[in-house]
């Protein structure tokens, strides 16, 4: 009876469109990582683990690509949650215009990342950048960088107006796992005399712990993913020393080294991918309602 | 008790503060888009003298940006068509009937939510399908790519339908098709619409495709005309903040207008493709 009103048939195109243009080129990836291809000569040579040796021997700036895409992740994961929830928390209860401020916290994370990149060109520009020209204005002139080509300042500008854009995401979710709290339970902690911290470690966090997997999992998948903010921002530069794995994908396809393009491509792809399946089995078991 | 007077009005002003943070930015191009350049220099936030609009003229002529618009528009439009109608349909399949089969499915499409794009091998297989440098081939990649979120949202909600509508359908003698397009459809609406809104301003906000795939600036969307426009025009930030202003303007326009739907979507969902 199911077969026939539900058709397999049904999905087929889906699934096909999907494997065509999204698993078959990760797949084909790992194989293309033990090759030569490139754009100098049509023939492709088999060459072993060649490509993947070059990027894990930690010669070349390859270890380098990797390292700032995990440093990358890791405080964007972290300083989002944190500020997300200690924002979330302000916000929680007696704030006027909570419309007006939750139409304002959230436009960031739908402006394009390219126009971000773009805006954030000018505010950090060292000489007339409005972040430098305010800090000269109100006197903490010591303050002022170069941030987006000081090697100390570069990547951290770059996780600044990533964390700029997202964290009003983040905010918003977690505020709705906060509203979802019911509020007995800190009447209760405070008849016990308990305080801002201990309801906040025993109470708050354990109850929003699946607000915070949530957000955990979609930064960590931001993160790894990151391509525009540091393209537009500085294009890996100075140097090498803000290039994460997506510009360097991109640099290396650019130049015409596929071969090591998609060894990068593919090691990307595998973390990910092992990430995803336990990523994919904590939402699927969520999504099942009957 | 100092507390119930200061602590409301100290979150009150922490509040305006994080807007403001947020806010001023976006500001800032909408200001010095209406500047001379000799204004703009500074990019500030103070007024300018007089307004020029002739800034966007300039900049829809030199930027090509009525044609970067229509690409935009039909690149998202064909995205988002082609996505929902591919999602829905293997969402609603996938959850109404659970076999073995159907899970796994359902399991290996949802896998693309974490999974990365290879865009060299991508490449590949552009070739193979004649779709390189074509307006086609950007609709069906950036349709692929936005598949498995639409699909975990849409297989959340049918789940939620009730199967009673289907069986009266089927009874009163609907195809399968028939009862997909006219009774389970119009009971998908709410999540469609979620579903369609993400998916066209994360296509029309999509850079990396079209600076893969398209080498013919005739093809270019807002986002890449942009970005060229501003390795031409450097200097002149007043031209530049107008063309970044009509790219943004669809989404900010369409997130005001669908903010409901759009915070429903990206939060209750709550893992973005």
């Amino acid at each position: 009876m199911n077969r026939a009103i539900y058709p397999f048939y049904f999905g087929i195109a889906t699934l096909v469109v999907y494997s065509i243009f999204f698993v078959v080129p990760g797949l084909m990836g790992i194989y293309y990582s033990f090759t030569d291809w490139n754009s100098y000569s049509d023939e492709i040579r088999f060459i072993g683990f060649d490509n993947l040796a070059k990027i894990f021997s930690g010669e070349a700036k390859y270890l380098s690509y990797i390292e700032n895409t995990l440093v990358f992740t890791v405080s964007t994961v972290v300083l989002k949650t944190a500020l997300g929830l200690l924002f979330a928390i302000m916000l929680n209860d007696g704030i006027r215009a909570k419309g007006l401020h939750r139409v304002m916290l959230f436009m960031p994370s739908i402006v394009p990342m390219l126009v971000v990149g773009l805006i954030f060109k000018s505010i950090l520009n060292p000489a007339s950048g409005l972040l430098n020209e305010s800090l000269r204005a109100i006197g903490l002139d010591f303050m002022a960088q170069k941030w987006l080509t000081d090697l100390n300042w570069a990547f951290k500008s770059i996780i600044a107006v990533d964390i700029w854009k997202g964290v009003g995401y983040i905010m918003i979710i977690l505020l709705a796992g906060l509203q979802s709290i019911d509020k007995t339970y800190y009447e209760a902690a405070a008849i016990d005399g308990a305080n801002f911290w201990q309801k906040l470690t025993r109470i708050t966090i354990p109850l929003i712990v699946p607000a915070l997997v949530v957000t955990t999992v979609l930064n960590l998948l931001h993160g790894l993913k990151v391509f525009e903010a540091v393209y537009v921002l500085t294009n890996g530069g100075p140097g090498y020393a803000t290039d994460v794995m997506y510009t360097a994908i991109f640099k290396e396809f650019s130049t015409g080294n596929y071969g090591m393009g998609t060894a990068l491509s593919s090691v990307l792809f595998v973390v990910m991918t092992v990430l995803g399946y336990f990523v994919v089995r904590l939402m699927s078991r969520e999504g099942d309602e009957r | 008790m100092m507390n119930k007077v200061l602590l409301p009005t100290l979150r009150n002003a922490f509040a305006w503060i994080l807007s403001a943070t947020m806010f001023i930015p976006l500001l800032l191009v909408a200001v010095n888009s209406l500047k001379t350049k000799a204004e703009a220099n500074g990019m500030n936030m103070s007024l300018p003298k007089s307004f020029q609009w002739s800034n966007y003229s300039i900049v829809i002529e030199e930027g090509k940006l009525i044609q970067s618009f229509f690409n935009s528009l039909l690149y998202a439009t064909g995205a988002t068509i082609g996505s929902i109608l591919l999602a829905s349909l293997a969402a609603y399949v996938f959850s109404r009937n659970r076999t073995r089969l159907n899970k796994a499915m359902y399991f290996y499409l949802i896998m693309g939510i974490a999974m990365p794009t290879n865009f060299v091998t991508l490449m590949k297989v552009m070739q193979w399908t004649h779709l390189v440098n074509t307006q086609t081939g950007i609709i069906l990649m950036l349709a692929a790519s936005s598949i498995p979120f639409s699909v975990f949202l849409i297989y959340g909600f049918v789940g939620s339908v009730p199967r009673e509508l289907d069986e009266a359908g089927i009874v009163d003698g609907c195809s399968p098709i028939r009862l997909f397009l006219s009774v389970v459809i119009p009971l998908l609406t709410p999540v469609l619409v979620t579903v369609a809104i993400l998916n066209f301003m994360g296509s029309w906000s999509d850079f990396i495709h079209p600076l893969y795939f398209l080498n013919n600036s005739d093809k270019w969307p807002m986002t890449l005309a942009v970005y060229n426009f501003f390795g031409r025009f450097q200097v002149n930030w007043n031209l530049v903040s107008a063309d970044i202003v009509l790219t943004t303007l669809p989404v900010i326009v369409i997130y005001l207008l669908g903010q409901k739907f759009i915070i429903s979507g990206m939060t209750a969902g709550s893992v973005k493709g």
